[in-house]
């Protein structure tokens, strides 16, 4: 359908956001790469010049460096796996006939409303401190000891609090997808003596699989940048505990200064990123015919 | 769904799904009770939940420390703002990916979200010299502000790190949109234009508003640009908690106070314009 | 004329005069800690303004660790962004040596100088020029609740030594009653467990590096240290320790939750507020612990304003920090908010006040404190650098948080105290080394 001159139109509408993208996308990175030679503590301004790879050696060197990536793994695979099943199963059910189906779904979708830093705080504070917690106030009324989360199960904590946050989100776009489900093929299945449980496993289920893919590519992409979390709640720790790649960036970048290994964790972490990004195209990029 | 449904399952299916609804909003009621306590009362053991003396005194305590309309209003002009600059980018883009697909409009789509991967913290300085730089260069020369704590770095950094999300959603959307319409109005004479102008964006409009709350709500809640390059001119609301995080003394119910004000805006918009929100919220995802 | 010509030059006159009135007024952009006593002083600089028209003021209030960044990012990069911030007695002699402050050896006569405690003003100066003025100092000492001690049958000594403050922990204990014998930090930081660490080490007569800057993790005294902070706190110390900072144990210890607390001095205020403490007339204060080896585990430290040499308004920043840590403000402070909560901990002339003296029953035991500790000769042995409860150089931010992260993790139970020192060893090392410091 498309002529010549929509062709050149076409190419004339999409440039601007090209270009943008690409510039957006080269000047920080040819600055981050370039800083990731040098030598460059912001404290030590007069301690300049090229160090070769001296900074992605202090960076891969840096203790921890190693447990930031299992940590980052867990991190991203844990949010996913709460919010892809928890979303399923909640977008089932509001999407059964229920009494009262928008209120109920307004409360779902509000934690995503929530601005990240807020989060992390209220659940720090309110709920997972274990002097005035009110985890710690339920366990006292059960009689248990309360819970140090932070403290005892910081990561797990953090994917929580993460979870909670993009629980909506995957919710939201499983049940639009549910909805499109013909529910006719659904009532066929029922008369021919399927059970609910098969009915989801092979009708439900493949009818989700492009909104599942959809929802782990964004989330990745947004999960991958996650640290205000981290650096609200544990501060990475405790010891290394729920120090997560990003994180290991801001360590190096805002508390030692020293822009020239954070340039190198971000050249590394971009690496990786892409690395992930491939396996996840490799893995579910069929469903995707975008 | 036609279905007759027995009532005792659908009570019970009600219960359990009011059940789970309630559980994911509690933390956000809680932090908007707490906020009407006095600082013991929310640190109380056994907790209390309604039977305390509601106060407004966080609230104005909050105010007198910072003057939550500033932060306010900057949220306001760089969440819209940089959602309408990024939309009047995006739409020409997706159109045109959507419409005239070329062989490498899916990698181009996937190139697109990738420059989301680079993570922010490993920029901040290259990106805080350039507005520096900027600020030498032009805003003590001329006086408009576009450097380091100016609105219009700000906008153009949130558009732009919004921008790959806004052109994959639109894309997906204008996809749904059949091409025969626009073949039979080609036929009728309508330019580009027109076609535009008086088909596709009638059709498009549910994407694009999807789309632009979507974005709303990314750049409201979007918390390490703003907090590292401003101070206080163009500083908006993920700044101002910034000020309540851990005071010392009790500060639960301050924090709160707090809290409540930062997401209040958002979570009206969001509660409101849920129905348009989810109309578009597909990427594509829906056959 | 017309009545709409008139309307317009009327406007543009207006206009003029607004304009001519704001090029007179300089703005200054002052960030600093959303501590109670910084915020009191926003609240108070209504003073300030009225008496300088000319001069207005902006305040960015932020948490302690998004203002260092900010802060450091800002004055490394000279962005110029703050013309006051507020900074403390580790960035002072660290930027002073770089010249990212304005030195402030032209303060008004009527500043008097010289009342400033002689140890804070030391902190604050770099070869004899003070580079920022302070807001308040502390340092660190010992509240107890009268009441558990006297139930417990056990007298404070006025200066009690480690064995003692253990003795007293395990008295007071009684987590069924909701009452833990010590609450001390263990929130990872710098600024937060090291700073009581690295006070508590050199009263156990460890050090951080010896004179040719090798790490000393490896050595007895470490361990010692550690391995009494990790008895201590895992036996009679609250749940979830590792998360406590300052903020936390404050809370903690008005709650009546806690028997001891080792802290900064600056908390006896709040913890004797009855207004905000349930525990205000049951409190009692005591010099920091030791070991008998001749140093106390106690530290110093000033919150102080600094102007950045990006400044573009340095003299109404001046005058403002002046005002600031003046003795007028102390004054005003003590009018309108009575004696107790005026800032301490800087000058002299407060400490020979009798109405303060009657008012802060804590305020010559916090004299004391601040007197003892020497940033200059904080160890038992000899060091290569200054600083109690931190190491004056740039790098220490980096490897005292990365530091206390792993003692953290002994805290929390995830590490034992070898590993965590094993590997505190390992972080200074090669930190010390990427920096040059060591070979």
């Amino acid at each position: 359908m498309a002529t010549q001159a929509s062709r050149a139109a076409a190419r004339a509408m999409l440039s601007p956001a090209v270009v943008l993208l690409l510039i957006w996308m080269i000047v920080p990175l040819a600055m981050t790469l370039w800083f990731s030679f040098q030598r460059y503590n912001l404290l030590y301004p007069d301690r300049a010049g090229f160090i070769g790879f001296g900074n992605y050696i202090n960076f891969v060197a840096t203790s921890g460096f190693w447990e930031a990536i299992v940590n980052t793994l867990l991190l991203v695979g844990g949010v996913l796996a709460i919010t892809v099943i928890g979303g399923i199963l909640i977008a089932l059910l509001i999407d059964q006939p229920i009494w009262g189906q928008g209120p109920v779904r307004i409360l779902v979708i509000s934690p995503f409303f929530i601005m990240p830093p807020v989060a992390a705080l209220i659940w720090k504070n309110m709920f997972m401190n274990p002097s005035n917690g009110l985890f710690a106030e339920a366990a006292r009324f059960l009689g248990l000891p309360p819970f140090d989360f932070l403290g005892q199960a910081p990561l797990a904590s953090i994917v929580l609090i993460v979870a909670w946050q993009w629980l909506p989100f995957a919710t939201l776009i499983l049940l639009t997808a549910l909805q499109s489900l013909d529910s006719e093929r659904m009532e066929a299945a029922e008369m021919d003596g399927a059970g609910p449980f098969a009915r989801f496993w092979f009708i439900a289920l493949p009818h989700l699989a492009r909104a599942i893919t959809v929802v782990i590519l964004i989330q990745t992409i947004f999960l991958l940048g996650i640290f205000g979390e981290i650096l609200v709640t544990t501060n990475g720790g405790p010891g290394n505990a729920s120090t997560t790649l990003t994180y290991l960036v801001y360590k190096e970048a805002l508390l030692d200064f020293d822009a020239g290994t954070a340039a190198a964790g971000g050249v590394v972490a971009v690496i990786l990123a892409n690395i992930v990004a491939l396996f996840l195209m490799r893995a579910i990029g069929r469903n995707l015919d975008a | 769904m036609a279905r007759a449904v027995p009532p005792a399952r659908k009570a019970l299916t009600t219960a359990l799904a009011w059940a789970v609804g309630l559980l994911l909003f509690f933390p956000i009621l809680w932090t908007v009770l707490t906020s009407f306590k006095p600082e013991p009362v929310a640190v109380a053991s056994p907790p209390v939940f309604l039977d305390f003396d509601w106060t407004l005194r966080n609230y104005q305590d909050v105010q007198r420390q910072r003057d939550y309309f500033d932060y306010f209003q900057n949220s306001v002009i760089l969440s819209l703002g940089s959602t309408i600059l990024a939309l009047l980018i995006a739409i020409p883009a997706a159109w045109s990916m959507a419409f005239v697909p070329g062989r490498r409009t899916k990698d181009l789509l996937m190139w697109m979200l990738s420059t989301k991967m680079m993570p922010a913290v490993g920029v901040l300085v290259p990106i805080y010299l350039i507005l520096k730089w900027l600020d030498d260069m032009i805003t003590r020369r001329t006086g408009i502000d576009v450097g380091l704590d100016s609105h219009v770095a700000l906008l153009v950094i949130l558009t732009l790190i919004n921008l790959p999300i806004v052109i994959w959603m639109l894309y997906t959307y204008f996809r749904e949109i059949p091409g025969e319409i626009l073949e039979a109005a080609r036929m009728d004479g309508a330019t580009l234009r027109d076609e535009i102008l008086w088909i596709l964006t009638p059709m498009a409009l549910p994407g694009i508003a999807s789309t632009f709350l979507l974005n709303v709500i990314l750049a409201w809640n979007e918390a390490f640009w703003t907090i590292n390059l401003t101070v206080t001119d163009a500083a908006p609301l993920s700044k101002f908690i910034t000020g309540f995080s851990s005071p010392q003394g009790l500060f639960y119910a301050k924090l709160s106070a707090a809290s409540t004000l930062a997401i209040a805006p958002i979570l009206v918009l969001g509660w409101f314009s849920q129905r348009q929100l989810v109309r578009g919220l597909t990427f594509g995802a829906v056959k | 004329m017309t009545s709409m010509t008139r309307a317009l030059l009327g406007a543009t006159a207006l206009c003029a005069c607004g304009l001519a009135a704001a090029a007179q007024q300089t703005t200054i952009t002052i960030a600093t800690v959303n501590n109670g006593d910084m915020i009191r002083m926003q609240g108070l600089s209504d003073v300030f303004t009225e008496a300088h028209p000319d001069i207005a003021l902006e305040w960015v209030t932020l948490e302690e660790n998004v203002l260092r960044q900010n802060v450091t990012t800002d004055i490394a990069t000279g962005g110029g962004q703050y013309d006051v911030i507020t900074i403390g007695t580790y960035e002072v002699p660290i930027w002073g040596r770089q010249g990212w402050l304005v030195p402030l050896d032209d303060l008004p006569a009527d500043y008097d100088v010289d009342d400033l405690l002689p140890p804070i003003r030391a902190g604050l100066s770099v070869d004899g020029t003070l580079y920022a003025v302070p807001f308040y100092g502390e340092s660190s000492f010992v509240m107890y609740r009268t009441d558990l001690m006297e139930a417990a049958g056990l007298q404070m000594p006025e200066a009690p030594t480690w064995d003692f403050i253990r003795e007293a922990a395990a008295a007071m204990n009684n987590p069924e009653a909701g009452v833990h014998g010590i609450c001390l930090r263990g929130k990872p930081g710098w600024g937060e467990n090291m700073a009581f660490l690295t006070a508590m080490a050199n009263s156990f007569g460890a050090r951080w590096f010896d004179e040719n800057w090798q790490p000393q993790f490896d050595s007895e005294a470490w361990a010692n240290t550690i391995n009494f902070y990790l008895d201590l706190m895992n036996n009679y110390g609250p749940p979830g320790a590792s998360a406590n900072g300052f903020n936390e144990n404050l809370t903690l210890f008005q709650q009546g939750k806690c028997g001891m607390w080792i802290d900064a001095t600056v908390a006896a205020s709040f913890v004797t507020d009855p207004n905000n403490s349930t525990v205000a007339d049951k409190v009692g204060f005591a010099l920091a612990p030791d070991n008998g080896l001749g140093k106390r585990g106690n530290w110093l430290w000033a919150w102080s304003l600094a102007i950045p040499a990006s400044s573009d308004a340095v003299d109404a920043a001046k005058t403002f920090i002046a005002w600031a840590t003046s003795k007028d403000y102390t004054e005003l402070v003590a009018e309108r908010e009575g004696w107790a909560n005026v800032p301490p901990g800087t000058r002299t002339s407060l400490y020979e006040n009798p109405a303060y003296l009657e008012a802060a029953p804590f305020a010559q035991m916090t004299l004391d404190a601040i007197n003892s500790a020497d940033p200059n000769a904080p160890t038992v042995d000899p060091v290569p650098y200054t600083g109690v409860q931190f190491v004056a150089i740039p790098e220490f931010q980096g490897i005292g948080t990365s530091v206390g992260q792993e003692f953290a993790a002994a805290l929390a139970g995830q590490k034992t105290a070898e590993e965590a020192l094993a590997a505190a060893q390992e972080i200074a090392t090669r930190e010390m080394r990427a920096a040059g410091y060591i070979q």
